[in-house]
């Protein structure tokens, strides 16, 4: 059947499993958008910026373990996506973006809204393809969304010419996918399972170290099947939160720069670690050298550039994480039947628990809402039961701290790039992947004001999601290091200046609460989170709160400040 | 820090170059040479990549490498016996009695003169890299005008049966 490029381009998406997508039409992309009312099975859901298109897709993606999806046009459009992109790429998402581009005769002649899109966003896709010829249109999709899923997954991007998509050939599907350059592995070397069982059985004082790899590979079970068995406290990088369950006893909390007490001392203490899917970033490690000074390092992660990048490795094993941990587990089966886990590490437990209870995370209480008091309250009323983005500073810390994350997926936050406007179209993203879960997003007041167009999109589309917006007046993180670091100097990060952000709500036509006294925050939050409407929730918070623990920049893990 | 040279196959795509090169450049490593040209194989093309790094580094440049989707196969050339050779013009003033002291240089490291004026020469010379310094230092108290290099192409030996 002969058919258009635009026509071939949504075939292929519903072929790949696509519902919906997220996207901002314009020229270059009108003959797909001319096409979408023909293909109902294809929700396509009108965003306000491309931008929120990207953390749209991402949010659903994170929340669902499927693809995002998202097209825009050329020029702005595209490059409106590049910080979503990026923050795609940094945690390791999968995305398929698909940028219009002006018709492929005028490429490189400075068109109007022409933009190299593929040249731009070259370091920050895992690939990118533009498509000249409409006979390779088919197979380029089909490698885009391969792409992007397998492996350690990731954005990719594919540019699409407005000729090409006026084009007409012959649809054909490719069932078969091959590549022959990209082969990632899955399956771990058995012999490197047997040396980290082998280094795990010698362990006194193990600690894993769980990232996002866990969440991304759905290897949250075989990790907290394997630490129960195995009896080994467990952390996790602020990617990997959900990835075992916070209420365990083995639980230690986060580590790294706002890691708990017992977290970070568990790591510098350890005689053995084991990190899966977790790429020792420096808001992890603190000063490197000084980083789990005592510990043979066993690393667990699909992509060898992560093994060896920043930390020596004694066992490195490269596959699936959800592969290696069922692996290790089942040697331990079969060769160390009999061991007594528990007895052998009860020393280190016990250690380990009197770090916890003894240096727990806390703040003052003094009358004032205290932001890690709403966190507690959130989490009390939803049981934990919510899907839960945040923005990108003390409100996303304290969400990381005080919110006790059990199941993977629940919590959806910028964790590489650190992105002030991902939460809150996040949580957009998430609540197409799941209607009837409570997606809720806690917001600073500085980032929400980064992609507060998109409650445009949440109206329209009636999603009852909540923003609480943690309202301190200030860009809090930077005034956190700016009072603790650089002699209380407040360059800039006065934020006294707002909209009123319940009449803001209510100008899009959602609901609006403030709260400024602290007895009343538990009985609002809880009648707003009730609420069957899209919210602002605005908390009046104490202002110069901070995050504690904290390890300064350059410092070890273990010369964390206190509160 | 060592110098090494690499072997790296990719698919023959637009912008596969900058992909390699931006890798290199993002991330820090340094290249010293890098050489592009069409290999035996239709639609694949054959890079020779001269870069120097301690074995760290060069480990996450070998696996970079690799992890972008177009590069097919990586080989560093320091693990496995190969041939590496550069080839480079050198054009250099040559005026009377000094004609006949850089014909006798040429001569040595058997180069070729490829092209005279009056008063410049112009010879082509390949070789491994010390080599071709060596003719580069030599000629240098005659004055040199100008100088291209490729930088090193590289291939791996064949198996000695003996
Ligand atoms: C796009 C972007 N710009 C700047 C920053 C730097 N930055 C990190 S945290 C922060 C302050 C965030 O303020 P707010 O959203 O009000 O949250 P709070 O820290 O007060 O909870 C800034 C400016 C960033 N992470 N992202």
């Amino acid at each position: 059947m002969e058919c258009t490029g635009a026509q071939i381009l949504l075939e292929s998406m519903k072929r790949e499993g696509v519902d919906v997508l997220f996207g901002y039409p314009g020229g270059a992309v009108i003959d797909i958008y001319d096409e979408l009312p023909r293909h109902p099975e294809l929700r396509h859901v009108l965003v306000r910026h491309e931008q929120g298109a990207v953390h749209a897709a991402d949010g659903y993606a994170r929340a669902s373990g499927k693809t995002g999806v998202c097209l825009v046009t050329s020029g702005p459009g595209a490059t409106n996506t590049v910080t979503g992109i990026a923050t795609a790429y940094s945690d390791s998402i999968p995305l398929v973006i698909f940028t219009g581009q002006v018709p492929t005769q005028l490429i490189g002649n400075d068109a109007f809204q022409e933009v190299d899109i593929v040249g731009i966003t070259r370091p920050c896709t895992k690939h990118n393809f533009l498509v000249k010829d409409i006979t390779k249109l088919a197979l380029t999709i089909r490698q885009a969304f391969y792409l992007a899923r397998s492996g350690r997954p990731g954005p990719v991007l594919v540019d699409l010419p407005k000729d090409v998509m006026q084009k007409r050939t012959e649809f054909v599907w490719p069932e078969d996918i091959y590549m022959r350059s990209y082969n990632p592995t899955y399956k771990p070397n058995l012999n490197q399972l047997r040396r980290s069982v082998e280094e795990l059985a010698k362990a006194e004082r193990p600690v894993i170290l769980a990232g996002g790899g866990v969440i991304m590979s759905n290897a949250a079970e075989a990790l907290t099947s394997l630490a129960r068995k195995l009896q080994i406290p467990v952390t996790c990088t602020l990617m990997g939160l959900g990835g075992f369950p916070a209420t365990d006893p083995l639980w230690l909390g986060m580590v790294g720069m706002h890691g708990t007490y017992a977290a970070n001392l568990a790591i510098n203490n350890c005689d053995v670690l084991m990190c899966v899917g977790a790429r020792f970033d420096d808001r992890v490690t603190g000063r490197l050298a000084a980083f789990a000074p005592k510990a043979r390092i066993v690393h667990i992660d699909i992509d060898p550039t992560s093994i060896r990048k920043n930390v020596e490795v004694q066992v490195p094993v490269v596959g699936d994480c959800r592969l290696a941990l069922e692996g290790i587990s089942e040697i331990c089966d079969a060769k160390l039947e009999n061991k007594d886990w528990a007895g052998e590490h009860a020393a280190w437990i016990a250690a380990v628990a009197e770090w916890k209870s003894s240096k727990p995370l806390c703040y003052q209480d003094n009358g004032n809402i205290k932001p890690q008091a709403v966190i507690e309250a959130l989490y009390d009323i939803t049981g934990g039961d919510a899907i839960i983005a945040t923005e990108v500073g003390q409100h996303q810390m304290w969400v990381a701290q005080f919110y006790s994350f059990t199941k993977p997926r629940t919590l959806l936050t910028s964790g590489g790039l650190g992105t002030m406007g991902y939460g809150f179209p996040a949580s957009v993203g998430a609540q197409f992947a799941f209607p009837d879960k409570k997606v809720i997003a806690v917001a600073g007041d500085g980032s929400l004001q980064m992609n507060i167009q998109e409650l445009a999109t949440v109206v329209s589309n009636k999603l009852p999601i909540k923003v609480i917006i943690l309202n301190n007046r200030y860009l809090g993180m930077v005034r956190q290091w700016q009072e603790l670091f650089y002699n209380n100097n407040y360059s800039s990060t006065n934020m006294e200046a707002q909209p009123d952000f319940v009449k803001l709500a209510e100008a899009y036509g959602a609901e609006g609460y403030r709260i400024e006294k602290a007895e009343d925050m538990r009985a609002v939050l809880e009648k707003a989170l009730a609420s069957p409407n899209p919210a602002f929730i605005d908390v009046v918070v104490e202002r110069e709160e901070n995050v504690y623990p904290i390890v300064p920049v350059g410092a070890a893990l273990d010369e964390m400040l206190l509160v | 820090m060592q110098r090494h040279v690499l072997s790296v196959l990719v698919e023959n795509e637009p912008g596969v170059l900058s992909r390699v090169a931006g890798l290199f450049s993002g991330r820090g490593f340094n290249i010293h040479s890098l050489n592009v040209a069409p290999s035996l194989e239709e639609g694949v093309s054959h890079m020779t990549i001269t870069t120097d790094g301690d074995s760290l580094i060069l480990e996450q440049i070998m696996k970079q490498l690799h992890k972008i989707v177009s590069v097919i196969k990586v080989v560093d050339f320091a693990d496995i016996p190969a041939v590496a050779r550069e080839m480079m013009f050198v054009k250099v003033q040559a005026e009377g009695p000094m004609r006949g002291e850089i014909l006798r240089t040429v001569e040595i490291f058997r180069c070729k003169v490829v092209d005279v004026s009056p008063n410049e020469m112009t010879i082509e010379a390949t070789g491994d890299q010390n080599k071709l310094d060596a003719i580069i230092s030599l000629l240098h108290r005659f004055g040199i005008k100008e100088l291209a290099r490729t930088g090193a192409v590289a291939m791996r030996r064949s198996k000695k049966t003996d």
